[in-house]
């Protein structure tokens, strides 16, 4: 009895700790999916979001939902400017010449970010912290990790429902499928991709915010990405519910590892599980194998 | 520019024109010159650019000449030097140790090279950088080979006997390198195989469609670039004398990258001129920390920022990097007063899809 509820309380660990991956995988997708770039600097969107939140709530003292919306509305403008700033102009170079530029951006980030909130790990209080929901026979959750699973659900629902039942999300579709017809169709695709990025942007600082409760903000946080990277090779890059799966798989396989195997081997874990899938299924769990175009 | 070839010896030649190997020839005994004239501190940083420009030429011929990016090039260096140094203290000779850790080290690119090489080159960089952390942590981790945090100590180098002193030994000995690297490099990129590296760059399809196997030039291109590397990685230990796993982490695989991005993609010349800039760079910044305004040479994380924002600035403004713009210039005087504006006006691209539906 006691072995089974250790290992629900592992997958329920690894379950929220996966939805963190996931909605970092969830953002590299989107821009992928939609322009072909793959942002290195991910991570570091969802640091600012995490710092931004900081602000809004810890410095400033609003409401916490308030400022989580705050916040997630300032590191989507950021995305946006982002895009509209500096990826536009590389569109056409080769796909390496993005990874260095964005790589590039996440140490300017990363030491901006250093500059401005400084490089001691902070926090703030939330709704969640320190609370303990108990599922009864000894399962026992931080709210904190419900949280998580709870708010990951509720943006998967509102992204569905912005994909599938509005006239920008359809448009982002388009674009994302086919940008030449979109451009036809008279859809403005330049500012659709630079809004694209603002709803991964989006969706990095909500992550953020949710994590906040279970892990400190400092500037090093960004580094996630490379989990979030696992997530999303695992889930075949370019599928956006197995971004989502991906990353409860690797968070799960963490925490277990983490249990079960000598120390150390926690931190392995993603990167491992990163290249074996590159070696075994490379196209992913979901991905469809895609073939190049002559 | 050009020159009337007479005789076939001119085509074979790898200098090319005479005026090339007068001048490449003074630069070379200007070189031979550098630790009678300057000081040990001098010298021992002049080593440091020939061994970056060594690492940056392995890695020019693959992400300049093959197109594909590595992220985790410094996990070959780190192979490279450890796998030297353990050879040495378990008594190897170093004229074994030194060709060993260049093939210990292409032996691990091509293991990681041939998973991830059959996809596109965005999962060999993601696994790269998958790769790097994994080989920082397992140095870490494996105390009984590496020494873990504690370090490794690095034995003094000899040569028939003669011991290979800090810093003019290391000096010449990364010299008689680079040039054995550039040697090796300019021929490659002559036969068939550079050849097929280069329309690998070009165009996969139409490269593979002229029968080139891609996965096999691919990891060969990968291999020859991680061996050259682990040279680099021998005689970075030997310039440190301490190696530390942790040292050989993403940041300097960001360096090495920077190297043939700044110097100039597809140009052996970007790879010395990148490495003479990322090599100094830190120093430059040291010489001019106290002087600058607002307590910007105060802040920790200005190295690693000043690398990523002129890594931006020259992909956004420059993408031919140091060796281009210096063509660029060269073809201004050499045209003056006719130069026209529009020669190097940058052609408007477009996206272009690698997907079929």
């Amino acid at each position: 009895m006691d072995d089974v509820v250790r290992i629900l309380q592992l997958v329920a660990n690894g379950t929220a700790a996966g939805c963190i991956y996931g909605m970092v995988a969830l953002g590299f997708v989107l821009i992928y999916k939609a322009t072909e770039m793959v942002n290195f600097a991910q991570g570091e969107l969802m640091m600012l979001g995490a710092f931004f939140a900081f602000t809004f709530i810890e410095l400033w003292g609003l409401n916490y939902w308030l400022g989580f919306l705050l916040a997630i509305a300032a590191t989507g403008a950021f995305g946006y400017l982002l895009d509209a700033l500096v990826l536009r102009r590389v569109i056409g170079q080769p796909q390496f010449a993005v990874v260095m530029l964005t790589l590039g951006l996440a140490f300017i980030f990363r030491a901006t970010a250093g500059a401005i909130w400084g490089y001691d790990a902070v926090g703030f209080t939330t709704p969640f912290t320190n609370q303990v929901a108990n599922f009864g026979s000894g399962l026992v959750l931080g709210k904190d990790q419900v949280s998580i699973i709870v708010g990951t659900v509720i943006l998967c629902g509102v992204l569905y429902l912005f994909f599938s039942r509005t006239r920008l999300g359809i448009a982002m579709q388009a674009s994302s499928q086919n940008q030449l017809a979109a451009y036809y169709m008279g859809i403005p695709v330049r500012t659709v991709f630079s809004l694209i990025w603002a709803i991964s942007a989006g969706v990095a600082a909500v992550a953020a915010v949710l994590l906040v409760p279970v892990q400190m903000i400092d500037v090093n946080m960004g580094l996630i990405g490379i989990k979030a990277f696992a997530a999303a090779v695992l889930g075949g890059f370019g599928s956006i519910p197995g971004a989502l799966v991906g990353g409860v798989i690797v968070g799960i396989v963490e925490q277990l590892a983490g249990y079960y195997l000598p120390a150390g081997s926690m931190e392995l874990t993603s990167n491992i599980v990163l290249l074996s899938v590159l070696i075994v299924r490379p196209q992913g769990l979901l991905g469809q194998t895609i073939r190049k175009r002559v | 520019m050009s020159q009337l070839k007479t005789s076939y010896e001119q085509d074979l030649s790898l200098a090319g024109t005479r005026s090339n190997v007068v001048w490449y020839g003074l630069l070379l005994a200007s070189l031979l010159l550098v630790p009678l004239a300057f000081s040990e501190f001098y010298v021992g940083e002049m080593s440091f650019v020939l061994i970056y420009s060594i690492a940056g030429v392995g890695l020019m011929l693959l992400t300049g000449y093959t197109g594909l990016v590595s992220l985790g090039h410094a996990a070959f260096l780190g192979i490279g030097a450890y796998a030297n140094a353990i050879l040495l203290s378990r008594g190897v000779p170093f004229v074994l140790s030194l060709p060993l850790a260049g093939l210990i080290s292409a032996a691990a690119g091509v293991a990681i090279g041939i998973p991830t090489l059959r996809m596109s080159g965005l999962y060999l960089a993601i696994a790269t950088l998958a790769f790097g952390s994994i080989v920082v942590l397992v140095g870490e981790k494996w105390h009984g080979l590496t020494g873990g945090f504690d370090g490794l100590p690095v034995p003094t180098p000899s040569i028939l006997g003669i011991a290979v002193e800090e810093p003019t030994g290391i000096y010449y000995l990364a010299l008689a390198v680079l040039v054995f690297v550039l040697f090796v490099a300019m021929n490659i990129l002559r036969t068939p195989l550079g050849r097929a590296l280069v329309a690998i760059r070009d165009s996969e399809i139409s490269a593979q469609s002229m029968g080139i196997n891609l996965a096999f030039y691919k990891t060969v291109s990968f291999a020859i670039s991680a061996g050259l590397t682990g040279l680099a990685g021998a005689l970075f230990g030997h310039y440190v004398r301490h190696l530390a796993p942790d040292s050989f982490g993403i940041l300097l695989s960001i360096q090495l990258v920077t190297i043939v991005f700044i110097g100039g993609l597809g140009s052996l010349h970007g790879a010395i001129f990148g490495a003479v800039f990322v090599a100094l760079l830190p120093q430059a910044i040291a010489l001019v920390r106290d002087d600058l305004p607002f307590g910007i040479g105060q802040l920790p994380g200005l190295e690693p920022s000043l690398f990523g924002l002129i890594l931006v600035l020259v992909i956004m403004f420059e993408p031919t990097g140091i060796h281009g713009r210096w063509l660029k210039l060269k073809r201004y005087f050499l045209a003056f007063p006719l130069h026209q504006r529009t020669s190097f006006r940058r052609q408007k691209s477009y996206a272009k899809s690698e997907r079929l539906r």
